[in-house]
């Protein structure tokens, strides 16, 4: 008899917790169109796989009558599991409980959840949605964001850690999803910034809302803080899911595989590329008529649209994908692309998912913007990217790839396993029309007809130099291959490269310039 | 999210690409190269005092004006040898980034 009523006692303990901070919260909550925390957890994980741990943690402050409140499990829920069978930590913050505010106690579930995370080797999913420090506990909530930052980075490249924003995430409390792998952000829902509204009026008389400032929209189109935009709770998650599908569990381990299948009829790669190299495409229909069932993944879709980076399948297997993007500023490398592509190399390279860089590129973007915003350092992240790089590298030039950014788009020289070329491409160190005017200056200048001889000279030079055959006669290129044979040779060389092997020379760490 | 820029045309190296221009690359602000006879304001704030007048003669270093800006007071010194030309603005006015203090001769 003891013990029914020792269970119906944890029962009702446990009710009383579950509702955390109480009915009128969640419905202030539910009339931001926002979930609660439980309920978030609960349509991202698979039905009944959640283990709650920590119900029961209460905080101990005193200060400002703190002794007098009670906080359901000071506001965060942690536990673990599963999404399609994959296992994954996760914490939420309950923003119904104190406005989600981080106290000790709460900091110390989410560093526990994060240690396990670590510890069992599998993913770690962040829900953000808190106040920010709780004030009344004072350094010690700052202790606490510190150790979970500490945590962010020493797992860093070792679980894929991914941070969902759904509320705000203001103050100290951004940089641990900064610190992360993936930003998942919602369309009026999410906010994110380091000093608000207010702040920035009272300081420098600037005006300007919450959502203009640090919004879902901002984030995915202009800070590039955001990875995946949705524009709801539900869409949110179904990329969550989505994108776990394609990535490992841990550092040691390779993406689970699917199985292979076709691209669609639909997406003609024969078909897709204009050959007048001024022309645009969306090089996004190249991948698809390249990845099984032409499933691509895009990541980062709205931030730097110059260039392209997401995941596909080939085989079933993932792959990271990085491209040119013709249909934007030309596809040109500039800061914000550079810094794009180069931290999802360094993504792929750190989970053992190959890479295949599609390129048609007419260089850097020239300009004193750029040159002042630092492309040197920012276009060099690039470089080094590529060059770190152990997994599995194929190239496809799929048509220009003039000067610094030939040699950045993971060109030989950077160590590509496999590079091909389609019969269109142009390997030169610029354009015809760039070349023709400093290479034969003298000549144009000095002609009784400029115009023509320029003319004349670019024609020259395209005949000569635009094509596939120098940078082939040379090695640099492996295979001039006819667009319709790309899948078949990238998925040969897929499957030659599974167990590449190299030798990196000993270090503590690299300095890429960052 | 949808992308509604049209197509442009860009010049890489004398090529003229046909591209979507992005807004970024429209919005940015044509270089201009400083002049040091125009004080301008390189913070948002406001002008606690003004320490010269109209006319009068400066030495490069010298205090022009006190802008209070972040809760700090910022001396704003003479970038030549010159002569006081114009003072635009008032003590006490809210000025935002770049806007000309003072124009010396």
């Amino acid at each position: 008899m003891a013990i029914k009523s020792k269970i119906r006692e944890l029962q009702e303990k446990r009710e009383k917790l579950l509702l955390g901070g109480g009915e009128q919260a969640i419905e202030k909550q539910k009339a931001l169109g926002k979930r609660t925390a439980r309920e978030r957890i609960m349509s991202l994980l698979d039905a009944d796989s959640f283990n709650e741990y920590d119900l029961f943690v209460e905080h101990d402050a005193r200060d400002f009558d703190m002794d007098k409140k009670s906080l359901p499990s000071d506001g965060v829920i942690i536990g673990s599991g599963t999404i399609y069978g994959a296992p994954v930590a996760i914490f939420a913050q309950d923003f119904t409980v104190a406005g989600g505010s981080l106290g000790l106690m709460h900091s110390r579930k989410i560093t526990k959840i994060m240690d396990h995370a670590l510890k069992m080797r599998m993913p770690l999913i962040g829900i953000n949605d808190s106040g920010g420090a709780r004030i009344q506990e004072g350094v010690n909530s700052l202790a606490g964001y510190g150790e979970i930052f500490f945590r962010n980075t020493i797992s860093s490249g070792v679980i894929p850690q991914i941070s969902v924003i759904l509320g705000p995430c203001a103050g100290g409390a951004v940089y641990s999803p900064a610190l992360t792998d993936f930003v998942f952000v919602v369309d009026n829902i999410s906010k994110m910034f380091i000093t608000g509204p207010e702040v920035i009026k009272t300081v420098l008389g600037e005006e300007i809302s919450m959502e203009d400032l640090g919004g879902a929209r901002v984030h995915s189109e202009i800070t590039g803080n955001a990875h995946f935009f949705a524009s709801s709770e539900e869409e949110c998650f179904e990329q969550i899911k989505k994108l776990i599908t394609f990535i490992p569990w841990n550092n040691g381990q390779k993406a689970r595989p699917f199985e292979p299948g076709e691209p669609l009829k639909r997406y003609n790669i024969n078909k897709i590329v204009p050959d007048d190299p001024t022309l645009p495409y969306d090089v996004k229909d190249v991948i698809r008529a390249i990845v099984d069932n032409s499933d691509f993944f895009e990541v980062m879709e709205y931030y730097a649209r110059n260039i392209v980076i997401g995941f596909g399948r080939m085989g079933g297997r993932t792959i990271g994908f990085v491209a040119n993007q013709p249909l934007e500023m030309a596809g040109v490398l500039d800061v914000d692309s550079s810094d794009k592509a180069a931290r999802f190399i360094r993504y792929c390279d750190a989970f053992n998912i190959p890479l295949i860089t599609l390129v048609d590129l007419p260089g850097y973007m020239p300009g004193v913007d750029q040159e002042h915003a630092g492309v040197i350092r920012h276009g060099a992240k690039v470089l080094y990217a590529y060059s770190e790089a152990t997994v599995p590298k194929l190239t496809v030039i799929l048509r220009k790839a003039y000067g610094g950014g030939y040699i950045a788009m993971s060109s030989r020289h950077l160590r590509a396993d496999f590079v091909f070329a389609w019969p269109a491409a142009e390997i030169a160190v610029m354009g015809p029309e760039g070349a023709a005017n400093i290479i034969f200056r003298k000549e144009i200048m000095s002609s009784d007809d400029p115009d023509g001889t320029r003319k004349q000279k670019i024609e020259e030079y395209k005949q000569k130099f635009a094509n596939p055959y120098v940078a082939a006669s040379r090695g640099y290129v492996d295979a001039v291959i006819e667009p319709a044979e790309t899948r078949k040779f990238l998925l040969h060389s897929l499957s030659v490269s599974e167990n590449k092997s190299i030798q990196m020379p000993e270090k503590k760490h690299g300095l890429p310039p960052f | 999210m949808k992308n509604k820029e049209k197509l442009g045309l860009l010049n890489i190296d004398s090529t003229l690409y046909k591209t979507r221009i992005s807004r970024k690359f429209e919005a940015r602000t044509p270089y201009k190269a400083g002049n040091p006879k125009y004080i301008l304001s390189f913070i948002p704030g406001t002008v606690l005092d003004i320490l010269v007048k109209t006319g009068q003669s400066v030495r490069k270093g010298d205090d022009l004006m006190l802008l209070d800006a972040m809760k700090m007071q910022n001396q704003l010194k003479s970038t030549i040898d010159g002569e006081v030309k114009k003072i635009p603005v008032k003590k006490g006015d809210k000025v935002s980034k770049g806007t000309v203090l003072m124009i010396l001769k």
